[in-house]
């Protein structure tokens, strides 16, 4: 008995649709590796939905520290954004680098990445840094917990993010454009844009609408 | 402690309420238990009798069928629950006779602190009130979660430190009733059982009077003492020295209660450390 | 206050010698004896020299069969301990009025935390997530799941939090706090010591192997079927796969943020749920319970998906009403998200938001009473084998009702003000858990056993297991739903009341049955091993099954199908069966066979374990440098596991076709078969 073929004449069509559409089996590895990488991404920003919430919950819990407008520093969030803008667009041209194979525009690209990645990282750590020497770290109140979270959450992906990268470049240098290869650096280019897009929703979230006086 | 034996209207709402869902659904569930057991029986396989059907696996009206009954038992129960949401909200005030009785309860670990706030006396584990007068009862926690309960009353609710909770109840009938904690709460949860004493409304004043004669002063100081972690097996009454107490708990003006003694852990098992960070 | 730091306390942060309690007979002798039991099986394995076959076969593979197992014997394994934690508490409840009891209420508050800690995330989801891995990509007609080394990886973590939990009965101490630990009582100043450590790290851990569990199934359904394989056609299986792990990954990562959340507040001195500078316990309940309450459908689910398979095998007809019950699952995977707060209708939110939460969680009964009726028409009319999956699921169908009316009775606001938290609560929820849940895992276990093993289980055991756990659920929690209505609050670890301790005593006989009836199936386990010559499944169709797991082998090769079938309609199989028995296929020549690749074994899933657990203990005990070490260990085993050059092998044709004769040569037996009409 073949196990091929099932011809019955079962139920291709039970409601008399007249149309069907075959199933063509199942998909090439490139579009699974995405796809569930994008299901990956969706649950990561179900778990920034929880720090922003919980933000939105605690803002005003000031417990007679300082409120948002006192601490935010506008202008070094302005210079993060534009790092991490302009690194999501190095980073789109390290991928195109990488789908034509191109060696030297690939690690152009990673490189400068990841320089304003660092940049992003050190302005936060700084931010931070200063907020705690001055007494305003994240254990004086709810609102600071809450903004230390959400913020350095971030913070952590994109230090991830470093690390990845770095592994993606020694991986192209050991290994080339292999097929594996390229789908890991296909998945740290949806990594990384997911991220900027989360800085958008952070900055605007944090820092434009708890920044007003 | 029987919820079918409510002492008061909350209670007796409440449990009118549990019963008719009951009896609803139950007219649904008995008639599907017997159509399942019937069905697995009668179509066994080596019940010849049974018409095989191996085609039948989809009838419009069945579908129709399946989906109307949970459907409609499910709007009828939503009404019920809209309704009897609104009518029986905790916050939503109980009309009695008399004057009504403002009380404010605090949970400790591991007791209840009652104030009466407008006689100047609190209680610890014991409740006392007029039968048949309007009880505003507010609540909050001097540590962790707790909820406070009278199942022949009704309602339950939580209490929360740093925050204030509201219940309204009404005790038709005089006699002994028990109320307890229903949130887990740590290791003396199981001891914070109170009395209540549901006392005739004649004789209440001089309950209150006979209660404010005690020694024991309810202030601050007392008051901190009491939250010590701890069971409390007696029933101790105290004068209230400040009205504005329960708000200063309420506040946080008051900071919440500690919790374990970090030094000494007798009976406790050893946890390998006692450093809090 | 903490103690002068010596150079012994940075090496070892918090733990020295009075983590291990030699001072309580109760963990001292149950830890020794697992210990022992533990070094003799290892003894065993590695003396028999069993050991290079456990690691090539088991413990690096990728093979989605495998890890199925592995996830099955872990659940039952912590099912014992679960278990042993559940007739602590029955007794103690039977014994503890106006009395202390034999555990003092530091222990009996461990006991029911890891009692519901242990159930819920190392019994039921393992349970459902391991016959998930066993069977859908054989469902499917695929070779394997769409990620299998990430498979191994979810395996070896949630195993890790097993371990942990399990760790910390012998060395330190567990959660005092109940199943969920809610603040401001699991904070650092009300909870010092490491329990909600442990807890929090061990969960922190295993979910992060659930989510990648959740992201592989999600793929694989939506994104590897065999050609012809619509959604509409998948087995039912399939779709409530698709819901539960679509669940997974939309409510896992909560309650990693919660989780976090609550370690931050522990170990950072942050204020999200603290009483103290604005924490909101609030918050907590919200949080923690839009997860809770995804994750109870997260479980059933998949047991539904099971009963559909059963009931429409042993009934010999297709499922009733399949695009209803397609319908009705993804309407409750839908809605699960919208009902979390009737877990806290006495938390004060008001009538109109107690309102709106109660009508929706009444909304999902729906399509659950739909499901139940169209089980009963799959049965009408059908010629019914009662094997034990069989009674498993008629007895599911029985007592899922009673729970399920019950749990719309507590949504109704005003009766969830007298039964929030009561023993009517628990018996509410043992109800629809295990008379969903676990009925379904048994059901699933003994339905699939002879695929996964090549031989059936013994009947007549299976049917001794079946009725003293049914029996023995209901003299167990009927008891409880009365004790509910008498007043009686959850977690007592003694009272003084007398009208609940009868009832008490009732529930304790019944853990007694429940008990006989879990030895029912070890025993079964073990006869049926030692028959097993006499239960071989030659066929691989032993039930005269529907979908196409039943086209393989029992066990199936390694690459589950020599060539991937061709699917046309719903239950593919029996569409198959009933063409072949038509035309008496004998010698009809078949296509060519093919070279197949096959990922290869990996250890990444082992090691990376191993450092999530040295990371864990460290984490839990503030043993800072061993945190770092295994981080990086971490690291380095993604790293390794990215430098490999060879991650497939080839089975060549030759031997596909070898193993694929073999299987024709005894399904010849089955074409003759009484089956399909």
């Amino acid at each position: 008995m073949s196990m091929t073929a099932a011809l019955g004449h079962a139920h291709a069509d039970p409601h008399h649709i007249g149309v069907v559409v075959e199933h063509p089996g199942p998909a090439p590895k490139r579009i699974v590796t995405a796809y569930g990488f994008w299901v990956f991404l969706l649950s990561d920003i179900v778990m920034f939905s929880c720090f922003f919430a919980a933000y939105a919950v605690l803002v005003d819990q000031t417990a007679g520290g300082p409120k948002g407008s006192e601490i935010f520093e506008q202008r070094n969030v302005a210079i993060e954004t534009v790092c991490l803008l302009l690194s999501s667009f190095t980073c789109g041209m390290a991928s195109i680098a990488a789908d034509v194979r191109n060696r030297f525009w690939f690690y152009l690209g990673m490189a400068v990445t990841c320089v304003l990645g660092l940049i992003f990282l050190a302005i936060e750590f700084n931010e931070f840094a200063d907020l705690v020497s001055r007494g305003y770290g994240p254990s004086r109140s709810a609102f600071l917990t809450a903004f230390f979270s959400l913020v350095g959450c971030h913070g952590l992906h994109v230090t991830a993010g470093v690390l990845w990268l770095l592994t993606m470049m020694a991986q192209v240098f050991a290994k080339g454009f292999r097929a594996d290869v390229l789908r890991r650096m296909m998945c740290f280019a949806l990594f990384w844009h997911a991220l900027d897009i989360i800085w958008v929703g952070v900055f605007s979230v944090v820092y434009l609408l708890g920044g007003g006086a | 402690m029987n919820l079918l034996d409510p002492q008061g209207p909350v209670a007796a709402a409440n449990s009118t309420i549990l019963i008719d869902s009951v009896v609803i659904m139950l007219a649904i569930v008995v008639p599907t238990i017997i159509a399942i057991l019937a069905f697995a029986f009668w179509f066994r396989a080596s019940n010849t009798k049974a018409r095989y059907q191996p085609d039948f696996v989809y009838s419009g009206r069945v579908e129709m069928v399946v989906w109307a009954i949970p459907a409609l038992t499910v709007i009828l129960l939503g009404g019920v629950a809209w309704i009897g949401s609104h009518q029986l909200d905790p916050a939503a005030p109980v009309p009695g006779t008399g004057s009504p009785v403002r009380i404010q309860a605090v949970s400790l670990d591991w007791k209840w602190l009652f104030i009466y706030p407008d006689q100047r006396i609190a209680t610890v584990n014991s409740l006392t009130v007029p039968a048949g007068a309007e009880l505003n009862i507010q609540l909050t926690s001097s540590s962790v979660m707790n909820v406070f309960f009278i199942p022949q009353l009704g309602s339950m609710i939580y209490t929360m430190n740093g925050m204030v909770t509201k219940l309204n109840l009404r005790a038709d009938n005089e006699g002994k009733l028990q109320g307890l904690s229903a949130h887990f709460s740590g290791d003396g949860f199981p001891d914070m059982m109170f009395d209540v004493n549901v006392i005739s409304p004649l004789s209440f004043p001089d309950w209150v009077a006979t209660t404010a004669k005690t020694d024991a002063v309810l202030n601050e100081d007392s008051y901190k003492k009491l939250m010590q972690q701890g069971i409390e097996k007696g029933r101790p009454t105290y004068r209230l020295e400040d009205p504005r107490l329960f708000d200063l708990i309420a506040t946080q003006h008051i900071p919440p209660g500690p919790g374990p003694e970090l030094v000494s852990d007798a009976g406790r098992p050893h946890s390998g450390g006692h450093d809090a960070r | 206050m903490p103690a002068a730091r010596t150079v012994e306390a940075t090496m070892l942060g918090k733990l020295d010698w009075s983590a291990i309690p030699f001072d309580q007979p109760i963990p001292l002798i149950a830890g020794a004896i697992v210990l022992v039991g533990i070094l003799a099986v290892l003894t065993w394995v590695v003396v028999k020299g069993h050991l290079p076959y456990l690691w090539h076969e088991w413990i690096t593979s990728v093979d989605h069969k495998r890890i199925g197992v592995m996830y099955i014997l872990l659940a039952s394994v912590m099912l014992l301990r679960g278990g042993s934690d559940a007739i602590m508490m029955r007794i103690q409840q039977a014994i503890a009025y106006q009395s202390q009891g034999y555990l003092p209420p530091e222990h009996y508050n461990q006991i029911f935390s890891a009692h519901g800690t242990i159930m819920i995330f190392f019994v039921a989801m393992p349970f459902v997530i391991g016959l998930m891995n066993l069977v859908v990509p054989l469902q499917l007609g695929v070779r394997d799941v769409a990620f299998p080394t990430l498979n191994s990886v979810g395996f070896w973590l949630t195993a890790t939090g097993a371990l942990l939990v399990n760790l910390s009965l012998v060395i330190g101490e567990f959660a005092r706090t109940g199943w969920l630990a809610f603040p401001p009582l699991s904070e650092l100043s009300y909870s010092p010591g490491v329990g909600v450590d442990y807890y929090a790290w061990s969960l922190q851990i295993s979910g992060v192997g659930t989510l990648v569990a959740g992201i592989n199934l999600v793929t694989t359904v939506l994104k590897l079927r065999t050609k012809g394989m619509n959604y509409l056609r998948m087995p039912m299986f399939c779709w409530t796969t698709l819901a539960s792990n679509l669940l997974i990954v939309a409510a896992f990562p909560i309650l990693t943020a919660t989780l976090a959340m609550l370690l931050l507040d522990r170990y950072l001195g942050f204020h999200f749920f603290t009483n103290e500078a604005g924490g909101n316990v609030m918050m907590f309940m919200n949080l923690i319970w839009a997860w809770g309450h995804p994750e109870v459908y997260i479980l059933v689910l998949p047991a539904f998906g099971i009963y559909s398979e059963v009931v429409s095998t042993f009934s010999g007809k297709p499922l009733f009403g399949y695009r209803s019950m397609v319908l009705a699952t993804m309407a409750i995977c839908i809605i699960s998200f919208m009902v979390w707060l009737h877990h806290f209708f006495t938390m004060g939110a008001g009538p109109d938001v107690n309102a709106i939460f109660g009508i929706a969680s009444m909304i999902i009964a729906v399509p659950t009473g739909v499901k139940i009726y169209n089980w009963l028409f799959t049965m009408y009319g059908g010629r019914i084998r009662f094997a034990t999956p069989m009674l498993w699921s008629v007895g599911f169908m029985v007592t899922f009702i009673i729970g399920g009316l019950t749990g719309v009775l507590v949504a109704v606001p005003p009766a969830d003000f007298m039964l929030h938290n009561s023993m009517f609560l628990v018996a509410h929820f043992h109800n629809v858990i295990i008379g969903g849940v676990l009925f379904g895992a048994f059901a699933g276990f003994e339905y699939w056993f002879p695929k996964a093993f090549g031989f059936r289980l013994d009947e007549r055991w299976g049917k001794i297991a079946f009725w003293f756990t049914f029996i023995g659920f209901y003299v167990t929690f009927m008891p409880l739903y009365v004790a509910g209505m008498l007043g009686m609050t959850r977690r007592m670890q003694h009272y003084d009341v007398a009208e609940w301790r009868p009832w008490m005593i009732i529930a304790a006989f019944g853990m007694l049955l429940l008990s006989i009836g879990v030895l029912a199936q070890v025993f079964q386990l073990v006869t049926s091993i030692r028959n097993r010559e006499a239960l071989r499944d030659r066929t691989g169709d032993p039930w005269d099954g529907r979908s196409l797991e039943w086209a393989t082998s029992s066990p199936p090769p390694v690459f589950n199908f020599a060539f991937s079938p061709d699917v046309r309609g719903e239950d593919a199989y029996w569409a198959m069966k009933r063409h072949a028995k038509e035309q008496q296929l004998e010698d009809h020549p078949g296509p060519e066979y093919q070279d197949i690749e096959m990922p290869k074994n990996s250890p990444t899933g082992f090691v990376c374990a191993f450092f999530a657990t040295v990371m864990g203990f460290a984490l839990i005990w503030h043993i800072w440098w061993m945190v770092i070490l295994g981080g990086i260990g971490a690291f380095a085993t993604f790293v390794v596991f990215a430098w490999r050059d060879h991650d497939e092998y080839v089975i060549p044709a030759a031997e596909v076709e070898r193993i694929d004769r073999i299987n024709i040569e005894e399904r010849r037996s089955l074409v003759s078969m009484a089956g399909a009409v």
